[in-house]
């Protein structure tokens, strides 16, 4: 009998711990799948971040260096240029990645560092239970903006993809959904040029995983997807925000 | 061997490249900014990496990175900027992750200024980040000091998987003086039961900094205590000089502890017989030595370049069975040896009548 | 024997190379010896100093609170530096540049015009520092002048002929303009 469909070697046979509707999962088993069709497992190190993702350790069955909140990227600078053959990724949430850790990924991407970042941007603070983040959108309730964000006093979302672009040491920048499977097919192919791009030493690469929290946002998993598609997805606009032609490394 | 004159500051990192130190992470700050001026010429001849930080933070954590590879790293700082680097060490002790922090220390508190100082005496040797944990400290006294204690540094950093800091001041990484480069080779250590290199063929491995269930973390905790009560049987390191029965007992470390040897020298013209302990390691801190000294001496004078540290370390040594004097200055003052045979004349004369200490 | 030596001038008057020469030929002679600049803002255009200290036996403070020798090129250094000097000690002055007259009870002062002398007959006006180290070695006997020629070819190794050469001849024109005894005074 032909098999058709298996869990990733990388993913190990452990249950994810996430809340229902979370798309950590889903990311968690895109990681594990591309790791596997590359053939990289035995030379691949993960760097967590501190968030609800802090057990990524736990589902992928490669090495692992866990540390600081922010710091992943640095950690992940350390690593690589240690053992430069080594692929090298960090996992980070967007508290992580781009409120205490702003100048870890900027100067990671400014230094072209062969390095891949995943980000999984559900607009809240999750493990501390539902607070304001940088990328909480305009109006967007959270339990530290109870009035709803107010750009007046709370500024505007940091679109961290946007941001990067303008840097010359970073490569390749998408954003992306898994909230379909025709997204999750698209994401997949995102999730391997990012690493393609550090294995062939392009420059920095990062992956944007829109993705919902239905505990901290107080919503059904089905509506947490459509607000994700309908809202969220508005205010970061899914796609390549900078491919390897822009950056001269097409073909 | 050939001398060389040489600035502090340059030979610890050459001593940091003898010693087999791979990579270096550092962000500008006077006044040790010449180690890594020094590394960004010399590491990449040698196959190793430097890289200048976008922070001190930044910096921190990829010495994290890079020790987690099972490396040899060093960065270095100063006063401001090794304050940033405390969150790190933390993290590097808990994950007990093998570096050299170096601490050319300067004036405080907040911007403070850029001359020698000992004021970092506390964060150093009581752990200045949270949590429970300890960092090896060295305070070497001389140029040569600061070389024969870096190779110390990586060999020790090495052989109990913690951090391992040399403090130093200002005065010690901007002066020069003769120094020989003496590689001792210190026995390798290895990393093959622990290092992330990617799993290869083997089982794979996780470097944790957290263990969220209460009785794992306090595991951790009694490992890290049992580690330092190790560097306490075995790794205690301090210099003794001056008169065999002395009057009164100094005790100083670092700068101030060269400059307590000529107050010895210039007290003995006079008639004068004082003996001098200069704590080397000052966490773990030489308990022993100075009890049986300051109970020969009958009392003690600690001087620092601070407002009254170190001396907190030596009350507790002696447990109350001398007088605990204290001479200090701060800021970027510089103890004279005028100024502190004036508190030696005066404790001797006065005994307890004499103030507790010059503030 | 221990001789603490602090030189003072405008950053770019060769402050420091003035005290490396002196503290490489205090090694080269086997003596201990320290090299202690002042570091900081002070280098970016201020007054600069360094103190140098060589002795026979382990030198405690590299920092001398009353220095045995002061070297003044420039007159804010003179002011600052001059009355630390210790009783019995020498002050040696770059006239060229410091007009004013001073003096301390018990210090001897030497009048060394350096910057004139440099220029006229070193042959190159960079070399006042080199000038000065000549005369004050000549005043104290610090180390012997075979060391301060060997430090100053060690430290200019690779560097033009031309300029090693009037680095050494600076040193003897200092040194003669102390032996010919015709020092200027107020």
């Amino acid at each position: 009998m032909k098999t058709i469909f298996e869990r990733p070697k990388t993913l190990l046979e452990k249950p994810f711990t996430y809340c229902p509707g979370c798309h950590h999962g889903l990311a968690h088993r895109l990681l594990a799948e591309v790791i596997d069709e590359l053939g990289i497992a035995d030379h691949t190190i993960g760097v967590g971040p501190v968030g609800c993702s802090v057990y990524i350790y736990v589902f992928l069955d490669i090495d692992f260096v866990m540390g600081a909140h922010g710091r992943a990227p640095a950690t992940a600078t350390g690593l690589k240029r240690a053992l430069p053959e080594q692929v090298v990724f960090s996992y980070q949430g967007d508290g992580d990645i781009a409120a205490i850790g702003t100048s870890e990924i900027i100067h990671s991407a400014a230094r072209g560092e062969l390095i891949s970042a995943f980000f999984i941007n559900n607009a809240i603070f999750g493990m501390t239970g539902g607070q304001m983040a940088p990328t909480t959108i305009s109006g967007q309730v959270t339990t530290t903006s109870p009035r709803g964000r107010s750009t007046v006093d709370q500024g505007y979302p940091l679109k961290l993809c946007e941001l990067l672009r303008g840097l010359e040491g970073s490569a390749y920048l998408a954003r992306v959904l898994l909230t379909r499977p025709k997204y999750i097919r698209e994401a997949k192919e995102v999730f391997r040029k990012a690493f393609l791009t550090q294995i062939e030493k392009k420059g920095f690469s990062l992956v944007e995983v829109l993705s919902p929290c239905p505990t901290n946002w107080k919503m059904t998993p089905a509506e947490a997807v459509a607000w994700v598609e309908n809202t969220l997805a508005h205010s970061f606009p899914p796609g390549e925000i900078k491919g390897w032609e822009e950056t001269g490394h097409a073909g | 061997m050939q001398k060389i004159l040489m600035k502090g500051n340059d030979a610890v990192a050459e001593a940091a490249v003898q010693a087999g130190c791979n990579l270096y992470f550092g962000y500008p700050i006077t006044p040790q900014t010449e180690i890594s001026e020094y590394l960004s010429r010399r590491l990449p001849d040698t196959g190793g990496v430097f890289l200048q930080a976008e922070s001190e933070i930044g910096a921190i954590y990829m010495v994290y990175g890079a020790a987690a590879a099972g490396k040899r790293v060093m960065t270095s700082s100063s006063g401001p900027g090794f304050s940033l680097k405390q969150e790190g060490i933390s993290y590097l002790c808990s994950a007990e992750l093998p570096c050299v922090l170096v601490n050319i220390s300067r004036g405080g508190p907040g911007l403070g200024n850029i001359q020698p100082s000992q004021a970092d005496y506390f964060q150093a040797v009581k752990g200045g980040g949270h949590g429970d944990y300890r960092v090896l400290v060295l305070a070497p006294c001389s140029v040569q000091e600061l070389v024969d204690l870096t190779y110390l540094a990586f060999y020790l950093a090495d052989k109990y998987r913690n951090p391992v800091e040399i403090l130093g001041d200002g005065m010690l990484g901007q002066m020069m003086e003769p120094v020989v480069f003496r590689n001792p080779d210190y026995p390798d250590i290895s990393k093959e039961e622990w290092v992330i290199t990617g799993k290869k063929t083997r089982e794979r491995r996780i470097i944790l900094c957290f263990a969220l269930d209460p009785k794992e973390l306090e595991k951790l905790n009694l490992h890290l205590a049992e580690k330092y009560a190790e560097m306490e049987r075995s790794e205690v390191l301090y210099e003794v000089y001056g008169s065999e029965q002395p009057e009164l007992l100094l005790v100083g470390y670092g700068t101030v502890g060269r400059i307590l040897k000529s107050v010895v020298r210039e007290a003995e013209k006079q008639g004068i017989r004082l003996a001098l302990v200069r704590p080397v390691t000052l966490y773990p801190f030489p308990k022993e030595i100075l009890r049986g000294q300051a109970r020969k001496a009958g009392k003690a004078l600690v001087v620092e370049m601070n407002l009254g540290q170190m001396v907190e370390d030596v009350k507790l040594s002696v447990e109350g069975d001398v007088p605990v004097y204290f001479h200090g200055r701060s800021g970027g003052m510089i103890p004279t040896v005028e100024e502190i045979m004036h508190r030696v004349e005066e404790i001797l004369l006065k005994g307890g009548e004499a103030r507790e200490n010059n503030l | 024997m221990q001789v603490e030596t602090l030189v003072g001038g405008f950053g770019g008057q060769g402050i420091l190379f003035f005290g490396r020469i002196l503290a490489i030929a205090g090694m080269l002679q086997n003596f201990e010896v320290s090299w202690y600049p002042s570091y900081g803002p002070e280098m970016r255009g201020g007054t600069a100093n360094c103190t140098i200290i060589v002795a026979d036996q382990e030198i405690g403070s590299p920092v001398s609170d009353h220095p045995h020798l002061c070297v003044a090129m420039n007159e804010p250094s003179l002011h600052r530096y001059g009355i630390l000097v210790k009783k019995g000690g020498n002050v040696v002055i770059n006239s060229s540049l410091i007009g004013t007259e001073w003096e301390k009870d018990g210090v001897h002062v030497d009048l060394v015009p350096g910057n004139s002398l440099a220029m006229e007959k070193a042959g190159d006006p960079r070399v006042l520092n080199m000038v000065l180290l000549g005369a004050a070695n000549e005043r104290m006997h610090i180390v012997s002048f075979e060391y301060l020629y060997a430090a100053v070819k060690d430290q200019l190794s690779g560097k033009p002929q031309g300029l090693v050469d009037h680095n050494l001849k600076a040193i003897d024109v200092g040194r003669d303009y102390i032996l010919r005894g015709d020092v200027a005074c107020w």
